[in-house]
């Protein structure tokens, strides 16, 4: 006879649902403080340096909140794609891969037109870096119908691949040829003006990527809360077996949403090499295709939840970064307190889902 | 119109930087580091010469630093937010910076900023690097003589020149104490990653390897090589003494120390302009590490007269007659290579097996 007792509610509390998020932040904020104190900073200055200067500082604040766009829009892109599939039960891990590959082909199709100052350079690479993306995810979509192969394994294990494939185009195809011998492309971003994704309005943050991001995150709405596709997506997750009754076919469903993940991480892989990063090289993909598969469940699979999702990364992220600069903080502390955030997320998701019974259970007469 | 706005994004930095230097009169120094600073190679070189710096200047100087900064999108950021904060001189230590502190330099003119191993320059950036192939040549003397299956294993970072500069030197001295000598050379694809240059060195001394050298800045290599007995190492980027004398035997150091504090002298003096550092053993900023008693007695003499000679300048490293892999004529009978050539060196020597990845 335990005290307090867990008891399932009939549906998950919708109240509680949105209150989470916000709980979760504050008993991060308090691990997250006892830590920093442990580790002999003021953990409210720490706390303060890592949610309040990167938006509201006059010294940093002009500067990072336009990098929260820069920051988020990748990971906003991926997890949107992602989302769809993981409502449907089809679980894409390989967008780090494909963020690679988009950004690979996309790269590729620009270089290979250089130094032409054609309009049309920018739009065809967004076209390519979608393809390479899409033709990437591919591979684990038709395995899988074809032969029922697993999506998640091959997925992940087509993200090696694409890294080899990263070091060897950019230390042999994709090789700037004026780099004295180093790895590496082209830079896009400063050298090649018709291939580079420059900011829409000056000093905002605001490129071709975050547009992107706010467009699919529409779109994503729209899909799931209108359109047929959108219904059988949730169908096949909830209730498979009915799914099937109703005429949704798995293999259907299969290709577009792996095709269309693997698409968007495509773009966002183009977007940044094309802006941000600048260049291919060895060491360009930088984790978002993992972190986006938190970030897709830190905002409940919920396209509006997402783009909050994938903003909050953001700022902790940049936070982070200005803690380390700012107070010294070595990066391991910064990536533990990432980590609390999550995992107060997805603990407080137990409030939601189960009743918290104090005292011995009621007998039924 | 995008130039305007340029412009006066980088008036608007520099006005933000203005009022941040003014609040204060210590020089503020920043370090940009691509690993954590306890990887006990690269990175913790480069800390030990910011310690050195505060030791050196004390209430002069204030320091700080941002570690495991990617070389990607991120780097950029790092370094603004690092300007941002008011620092009046910024090392980046890594390779892969170079765009971005390029790009970086750009907004804040009144800022000076140090690129390792990079070769852009402007008006406020100037590089640094060091002759490492300097210490190649003698840890190659050592292990031409240690080697007794005649296999040197080597397990390369990236395939840029500096690695492909190290690799040939250590052969060329190697090959000039022991004919036989043969290199086995394993691309790594990382700066810093313990999992797989424990790998690169198994696979090495599988392959019957007994002398492993390594442009990684683990010491897992050190490891692999205790682990299996008879096998030699050198500590690399730092002097990783902990493994002495067996399997490490000697050592390449970095030594930047001597450099971070001339230069933060020349801001603090005025003085600081532009420049192309290429420092060797002779400078200081390369070191040999001990070479222990695991070492015969007359290889040791013979490896430190090889050492006092390239110090002194009587010696180069690259002196021919040096044929390249395809068996082309590089350098005539007593030629000596021209820093141009070396700097963007991406060929084999003769002798050496194998093709550099592209």
């Amino acid at each position: 006879m335990s005290l307090i007792r867990l008891e399932k509610r009939a549906a998950p509390s919708r109240t509680l649902a949105a209150l989470t998020p916000v709980m979760a932040v504050i008993a991060t904020m308090i691990a997250g403080g006892i830590m920093f104190a442990i580790l002999g900073a003021n953990p409210l200055e720490a706390i303060r340096t890592i949610f309040w200067d990167p938006l509201f500082d006059p010294q940093f604040g002009p500067y990072s909140r336009p990098q929260l766009l820069v920051k988020a829009a990748p990971l906003i892109l991926i997890a949107t794609g992602l989302a769809l599939g993981f409502k449907a039960g089809i679980w894409n891990i390989g967008a780090e891969g494909q963020y690679i590959m988009g950004a690979v082909v996309g790269a590729g199709a620009g270089l290979a037109f250089y130094p032409s100052e054609s309009p049309l350079i920018f739009p065809f690479m967004v076209l390519a870096g979608g393809f390479g993306g899409w033709a990437w995810a591919m591979i684990p979509a038709i395995l899988k119908t074809r032969f029922g192969t697993n999506e998640i394994l091959v997925s992940l294990m087509l993200v090696y691949v694409a890294e080899n494939i990263l070091a060897s185009v950019s230390s042999g195809l994709l090789r700037n040829p004026e780099g004295m011998g180093f790895p590496g492309s082209r830079n896009l971003a400063r050298d090649y003006p018709a291939a580079s994704n420059t900011e829409i309005i000056a000093n905002t943050g605001m490129h071709w990527g975050v547009v992107a991001a706010l467009i699919a995150v529409i779109f994503a709405y729209v899909l799931m809360t209108r359109h047929k596709m959108g219904f059988a997506i949730r169908l096949a997750g909830e209730a498979p077996r009915a799914a099937r009754f109703a005429g949704v076919s798995p293999s259907r469903l299969i290709i577009f949403c792996l095709g269309t993940a693997g698409a968007l991480a495509g773009l966002a892989g183009l977007f940044e090499v094309s802006g941000p990063a600048g260049q291919i090289s060895i060491d360009f993909n930088s984790g978002y295709g993992f972190t986006a598969i938190i970030v897709a469940f830190l905002g409940r699979l919920h396209p509006i939840g997402i783009l909050l999702a994938g903003l909050l990364m953001a700022l902790t992220y940049i936070g982070g970064e200005l803690a380390q600069l700012m107070l010294g903080m070595p990066a391991a502390a910064i990536q533990l307190f990432q980590g609390m955030l999550l995992f107060f997320l997805l603990a407080m998701d137990v409030f939601a889902n189960y009743r918290i019974r104090i005292g011995t259970p009621e007998v039924a007469t | 119109m995008k130039l305007v706005t340029t412009l006066l994004a980088g008036a608007a930095f520099g006005l933000a930087f203005a009022t941040a230097a003014v609040a204060q009169d210590k020089t503020k120094v920043g370090f940009i580091y691509v690993g954590p600073v306890g990887d006990g190679g690269w990175t913790y070189e480069h800390d030990q010469g910011r310690l050195a710096l505060e030791e050196e200047f004390g209430d002069m100087v204030e320091t700080v630093y941002q570690e495991n900064v990617p070389e990607g999108a991120d780097a950029e950021r790092a370094i603004t937010q690092m300007a941002l904060s008011g620092a009046d001189l910024i090392f980046t230590t890594s390779f892969g910076f170079m765009d971005p502190t390029i790009a970086v330099a750009e907004k804040f003119p009144d800022v000076k900023f140090e690129h390792a191993t990079g070769y852009k320059t402007a008006d406020n950036v100037g590089v640094y690097s060091a002759r490492f192939y300097e210490g190649r040549a003698v840890q190659g003397t050592i292990a031409g003589h240690l080697t007794e299956s005649n296999i040197v294993g080597y397990i390369g970072s990236f395939p840029i020149p500096e690695v492909i500069r190290g690799i040939n030197s250590a052969y060329i001295h190697a090959k000039k104490v022991n004919p036989d000598v043969q290199f086995k050379i394993v691309w790594a694809y990382t700066w810093f990653d313990p999992a797989k240059e424990a790998d690169a060195a198994k696979a090495l001394i599988e392959q019957g390897a007994d002398v492993i050298l390594q442009h990684t800045d683990s010491t897992a290599p050190q490891a692999a090589a205790q682990e299996a007995g008879n096998v030699y190492t050198f500590g690399q980027a730092s002097d990783m003494i902990e493994y002495a004398p067996m399997p490490r035997v000697s050592s390449i150091i970095d030594n930047w120390a001597p450099y971070y504090i001339a230069r933060t002298k020349a801001v603090m003096d005025g003085t600081w302009e532009s420049d192309n550092t290429w420092d060797g053993i002779g400078a200081g900023m390369v070191g040999i590490g001990e070479i222990t008693d695991a070492v015969p007695a007359e290889v040791k003499e013979e490896a430190l007269a090889l050492k006092d000679a390239i110090a002194s300048g009587e010696y180069h490293p690259f002196t021919g007659p040096l044929n390249k892999q395809d068996g082309s004529t590089w350098l005539a009978e007593g030629e000596t290579a021209d820093d141009g050539t070396l700097a963007g060196m991406d060929f084999y020597v003769e002798g050496i097996e194998g093709d550099i990845p592209n």
